[in-house]
């Protein structure tokens, strides 16, 4: 594949359709994805599920990280509150999204492309409503131009051989 | 002046602190004095060109000044939030040090000249003072000549016109900004609550943020830095008068800083005993961004 195309940037193509990475706690939102897995529901492919083990664990740099990397937009699911599997993490995550959603705003991130959600593990079917939505809200917005462009060219490339993120 | 020098002298003398650090005539403006010999105190002095963060010297990682003994150390109101916060993120402690709070009535926003403190002249985080008589202090100074300083709109004006911009718009001008940065760092030196022992952005394994001043890590970098100072930023703008490309960090950090007080209800005080805000949480935090 030509680096255009790895980077989504040749909208000539109408086969662009966006990358988004999920970061999903291990006890609720993995386990609501695997239910809605397992249930056989209907949904866009474009979400990569990174396991972590809670809401709190995702650094904001994990989420620059992702953009770098070639994501249109980004994911952060976990818990309902008063459901963490550590009685407290997804309370704190809640406050650092609300930063970093208003900086990355302040910044030129169009918010649309970030999403924060409280998913259980019960939840399969909100799961798939989440991942249709963000997929259709990110489509409109197109390729995450800006991000890519700053990545030296040649790095989707290697990462895809590599069998990377990017792939 | 004479009262802030017998003090620093009698403390000197007495043993109770090895150095006051204060302020002195340098050659560009007033600039950061370091008196350890009670025959030295004359130097110090206090006006409204006293603009730097002195609490930035008591950041841990400043070991050559840790070295000299117990500070006494000369604050504005503003600058003994920057105290404030190191003791309550534990980096000093309490009686490690003694505050020496003046009377503030404003200083300038170009610390090089001395002036009239008009609303052009005056620093824009001078606005609304409620810290013009400090709470948080050993020794206080007060002055018969400190009013409350004028208004400088010209920080509140950038971030109206930042907020009415497209998201488009908005990235290129931080890409315009970040593309001047050297990645030189100072912002972070500079910095009174930049007190990390290793910083993200020396660390190889993972790489978070490359070395070079590249523009994605330049972005990654500020992105970061900004953060990190959520809730401990005192608006001191010592990261933007570092900076030798002038990139306007202030506005980050302001604008950080008002999103902290907007959603959690939490100004940075003087008062240690109060929790830093991303370090705690309430059960009934807004939910408005949680879909």
């Amino acid at each position: 594949m030509s680096d255009d195309v790895e980077r989504g940037t040749s909208t000539a193509n109408s086969t662009w359709s966006p990358k988004i990475v999920a970061f999903v706690c291990n006890w609720c939102t993995y386990t609501g994805a695997d239910l809605a897995g397992t249930s056989r529901l209907k949904m866009d492919p474009n979400v990569r599920v990174i396991r972590l083990t809670c809401s709190s664990r995702v650094n904001p740099l994990f989420i620059i990280k992702a953009f770098e990397r070639g994501a249109d937009g980004v994911v952060v699911s976990g818990c309902h509150t008063g459901d963490c599997h550590y009685s407290t993490g997804n309370y704190y995550a809640r406050r650092r999204f609300a930063i970093l959603h208003d900086l990355l705003d302040f910044m030129g991130v169009e918010p649309n492309r970030l999403t924060f959600s409280w998913v259980s593990a019960s939840e399969g079917n909100k799961w798939q409503e989440l991942v249709n939505e963000t997929t259709q809200r990110v489509k409109a917005l197109g390729p995450f131009h800006e991000f890519q462009d700053m990545t030296p060219q040649g790095e989707f490339q290697e990462m895809a051989q590599k069998g990377g993120a990017c792939q | 002046m004479k009262e802030l020098q017998d003090l620093a002298r009698k403390l000197l003398s007495e043993g109770t602190v090895k150095v006051v650090i204060g302020y002195e005539e340098g050659p560009r403006g007033a600039r950061a004095a370091f008196i350890t010999d009670p025959e030295q105190a004359d130097p110090l002095i206090f006006d409204t060109r006293c603009v730097q963060n002195l609490a930035a010297y008591l950041n841990p990682r400043r070991k050559q000044i840790a070295t000299l003994g117990k500070p006494a150390v000369v604050v504005k109101g503003c600058d003994a939030r920057s105290v404030a916060g190191l003791i309550r993120e534990n980096q000093i402690a309490r009686d490690s040090v003694v505050i020496i709070a003046m009377q503030c009535g404003g200083v300038l926003e170009n610390p090089d000249v001395a002036g009239e403190l008009t609303s052009e002249a005056v620093s824009t985080r001078c606005g609304g003072c409620d810290v013009c008589e400090p709470k948080l202090f050993d020794h206080y100074i007060k002055s018969a000549t400190a009013k409350t300083p004028p208004v400088n709109p010209k920080r509140t004006e950038q971030l109206a016109a930042l907020a009415k911009m497209t998201p488009t718009e908005r990235w290129n001008f931080w890409s315009e900004e970040f593309s001047r940065c050297i990645r030189c760092h100072a912002c972070r030196e500079a910095c009174p609550m930049c007190f990390c022992v290793q910083c993200t952005a020396e660390k190889g394994t993972p790489l978070w943020i490359d070395a070079a001043a590249t523009p994605r890590a330049n972005r990654a970098w500020q992105t970061m830095r900004v953060l990190h100072q959520a809730g401990r930023c005192v608006d001191c703008l010592e990261c933007e008068r570092a900076c030798p490309e002038h990139i306007p960090l202030g506005l980050l950090a302001r604008y950080v800083a008002d999103s902290v007080e907007r959603r959690f209800e939490y100004k940075a005080g003087d008062d240690p005993s109060v929790p830093a805000p991303m370090g705690i949480y309430r059960t009934d935090d807004d939910e408005e961004l949680i879909r």
